[in-house]
């Protein structure tokens, strides 16, 4: 069965139409990346999937883990299993990673019928994923992304993925503002998520960050659909010609 | 848009946030005759069996309070107070002192325990026949106006320290009281005051002897009980040179219709190298979420800071009320003394609250630290009003003031006032202040992970009162932190 199947999706903002059509399957196991140009639609799509607020779905439907994801309230997505790795994380002043993320944890626990975990338990669990990402405990101690660099933010938000073990994960142009040292980081940090029970869908703009993440599809959003899909290979094929095929002129 | 659409969510499902601590416990009262004279004041001065020097104290300030005209400076709006409306004493039934808690009326211990009175202060509590080991805190219950149950007075004893209700220390320790009294506060010191002056009913009284460190947190529990009662609670704390004591204060309220009047006073003198740390939760019923009901209360809080290193931390919760009128203040009178002031204040629904600091430098090297916290939902007006005046003799003082205000929704508002006085050319001070919104992206961020929208609320309006909570002791901590989500909780949800 398919993790999540995306049918006819459009969307508006502000009475703009941004998505046009979006179709696309994504089943367990497979890594799928988006490309595209800037203003294809890639951020919108991964916010109408989270469920934010300011978008209006104007035609079709979205089935995620059998369920009508689009009825679901942004945390009930959350806790059936959906995870977005935002492109600019947001910082929580004065609300520790640890807080945030055992609230978090336990939160979903609770939806799902699960027992919470007590505070040792937590601690246990988040100093193991942590170091997986060559996070110290004081940075797990630190008020939510305040006054973390760009790559800290972005190991924060993989640290987030790798607790909450979600089955479908989103990674919103993750590689922005991550030099090389990070993106690999970062990236090994996801790989050891993939998984048969596990989806994602890489949304990025460079081919760059799918040399560490090597997906099984990739497609190519433009003008609010998806115009292309084919392999890994399509990923260097955009690298080196660009999207001017699809319409669309811009500096790489 | 979007936010606006949010925010009007928000402050919809905040207004139907309902108090969770309304009750009444019935408890006959033997009250005094509705209304305001020279006769009640006598009434309530030989209720308690005070010396005489006393009681002309009391007229000297009810007369006083007659001359003088209700302040009107603050930014609030409540209707005119029919003073004579009022009943100015009540006591419960039992007037002998119950000797141990067995003795002590179920019903009050019942509505301790509904209030959620709380985990460990509800073991001590229960522990006083048994348990009481290592013993953290000691509660000087105030219910109503007359402290009933007064619990590991004797170990403090041991130590030469005094806590006990004020009306006990005018007969156990009538020098100690005659010295300090209305020195702090003194009786013509503003219209509130100068009523409680007059019509005190009671409170707590805590002497720290010299060199003393007290061995555990103090605490009163203060409810408003019977119906229609002003409350008048009279605080005095003593610190002898050397001596170090934390104190708490915290308080609920049944719920009710009409409005209550509350004017509190509370004075701390910290003599040379003394330190009192002054904790305060104040959740009493704010009113309904059309702002009917509700407490009002304007208190005045003052330390006076005497003694050479002295040290007075005020730290405050301040989410009840309909009016909140307060602002503990500082008189650094000692050489290199230090008062500080940490609060979270929040308004929801109409509450106003218009609170604060003032920090006078009168010593050398005196230095004062303000960190104001203010929360605004509904629609709310919270006020920071805050003085800081370096007299001429307070060489190198300094002052850091911080005032952080967050909003909810767009029916809401924020005000600063700080008032900066310096005669003092080496003085210095700093003030900063932010005003910030629970952003959009913050909550998504938290939705998106998991979190329900009123979780994420409460997680973040803590996170943003982070710097005070700390400052609580950890007996008030958690329990504070719970306030801070149960005041928002309506917030949304």
């Amino acid at each position: 069965m398919s993790l999540i199947e995306i049918k006819n999706l459009h969307a508006t903002v502000d009475g703009k139409a941004i998505l046009k059509g979006v179709d696309l399957t994504i089943n367990a196991g497979e890594v799928h990346a988006i490309m595209g140009p800037n203003g294809a639609g890639k951020s919108t799509l991964s916010y109408v999937l989270a469920g934010r607020e300011g978008y209006e779905i104007t035609e079709g439907s979205v089935t995620f883990d059998g369920q009508d994801l689009l009825s679901m309230e942004i945390e009930e997505r959350a806790a059936a299993g959906l995870f977005l790795a935002f492109q600019y994380p947001v910082e929580i002043p004065g609300v520790s990673n640890t807080t945030f993320l055992k609230e978090a944890l336990n939160a979903i626990r609770k939806t799902r019928g699960e027992t919470p975990l007590d505070a040792m338990q937590f601690l246990k669990l988040i100093r193991a994923k942590a170091k997986d990402l060559s996070m110290n405990d004081e940075m797990i101690k630190r008020a939510v992304n305040v006054g973390f660099s760009g790559g800290e933010k972005k190991r924060n938000e993989a640290l987030q993925m790798a607790v909450l073990q979600p089955k479908l994960a989103i990674l919103d142009e993750t590689d922005s503002g991550l030099d090389i040292d990070a993106l690999k980081i970062v990236a090994e940090g996801v790989n050891r998520l993939r998984g048969p029970e596990r989806g994602m869908l890489v949304i990025t703009h460079y081919q760059r960050l799918l040399d560490y993440i090597v997906p099984d599809v990739v497609h190519v959003l433009a003008n609010g659909r998806i115009v292309k899909s084919g392999g890994k290979e399509l990923a260097l094929e955009l690298e080196a010609k660009g999207y001017a095929e699809f319409g669309v002129t811009e500096a790489a | 848009m979007a936010a606006t659409e949010q925010t009007i969510e928000q402050v919809k499902s905040l207004a139907e946030g309902k108090y969770k601590y309304g009750f009444f416990t019935d408890i006959e009262s033997e009250t005094a005759p509705k209304g305001l004279s020279e006769d009640i004041v006598r009434f309530i001065s030989a209720k308690k069996g005070e010396p005489e020097w006393l009681l002309e104290w009391r007229l000297k300030a009810y007369r006083h309070w007659l001359t003088m005209d209700e302040p009107d400076w603050a930014k609030l709006h409540y209707p005119p107070i029919d003073y004579q409306d009022s009943y100015y004493y009540s006591a419960p039934k039992t007037t002998a002192g119950p000797k141990s808690l067995d003795e002590v009326d179920p019903e009050l211990l019942k509505t301790y325990e509904k209030l959620g009175i709380p985990l460990k202060e509800q073991a001590i509590l229960a522990g006083v026949e048994g348990a009481g080991d290592s013993p953290s805190i000691a509660v000087d219950a105030v219910f109503d106006s007359v402290s009933v149950a007064t619990t590991f007075k004797k170990k403090l004893e041991e130590k030469g320290i005094v806590f006990c209700s004020i009306s006990e220390a005018v007969k156990t320790h009538p020098e100690l009281v005659r010295q300090y009294l209305g020195t702090v506060v003194p009786y013509s010191d503003n219209y509130f005051a100068t009523l409680n002056c007059a019509v005190f009913t009671d409170g707590s009284f805590v002497y720290i002897p010299k060199g003393v460190r007290c061995p555990m947190e103090l605490s009163t529990y203060f409810r408003i009980n019977a119906k229609n009662t002003g409350q008048f609670e009279r605080t005095l704390i003593i610190a002898d040179e050397g001596s170090y004591v934390s104190y708490l204060e915290g308080c609920t309220a049944p719920q009710r219709d009409e409005n209550q009047l509350h004017a509190a006073v509370v004075e701390l003198v910290a003599l040379d190298d003394a330190t009192i740390k002054y904790s305060t939760v104040q959740n009493w019923y704010p009113g309904d979420e059309n702002g009917k009901g509700g407490i009002y209360n304007f208190v005045t809080k003052r330390a006076a800071c005497r003694g050479r290193n002295s040290k007075v931390s005020w730290t405050q919760v301040e989410t009840g009320s309909a009016i909140t009128w307060k602002y503990p203040s500082c008189i650094l009178q000692g050489d290199n003394s230090v008062g500080e002031f940490y609060s979270v204040a929040i308004t929801n629904n109409m509450q106003q609250a218009d609170t604060g600091t003032k920090m006078i430098h009168i010593g050398k090297n005196t230095r004062s630290t303000i960190i104001s916290k203010g929360i605004s939902a509904g629609k709310a007006q919270n006020t920071y009003r805050g003085l800081v005046r370096i007299l001429p003799k307070a060489q190198n003082a300094r002052n850091f003031t911080q005032c952080d205000s967050l909003l909810i929704g767009d029916k809401c508002g924020a005000h600063t006032v700080p008032y900066i006085e310096s005669r003092n050319r080496t003085a210095r001070v700093e003030h900063e202040a932010t005003t910030a919104k629970i952003s959009e992206d913050q909550l998504f961020y938290c939705r998106q992970r998991g979190l329900k929208e009123e979780d994420a609320v409460g997680l973040i309006v803590n996170g943003f009162c982070k710097e005070v909570l700390k400052e609580l002791p950890m007996e008030f901590a958690v329990e504070a932190q719970k306030l801070v989500a149960i005041s928002l909780e309506g917030s949304v949800g």
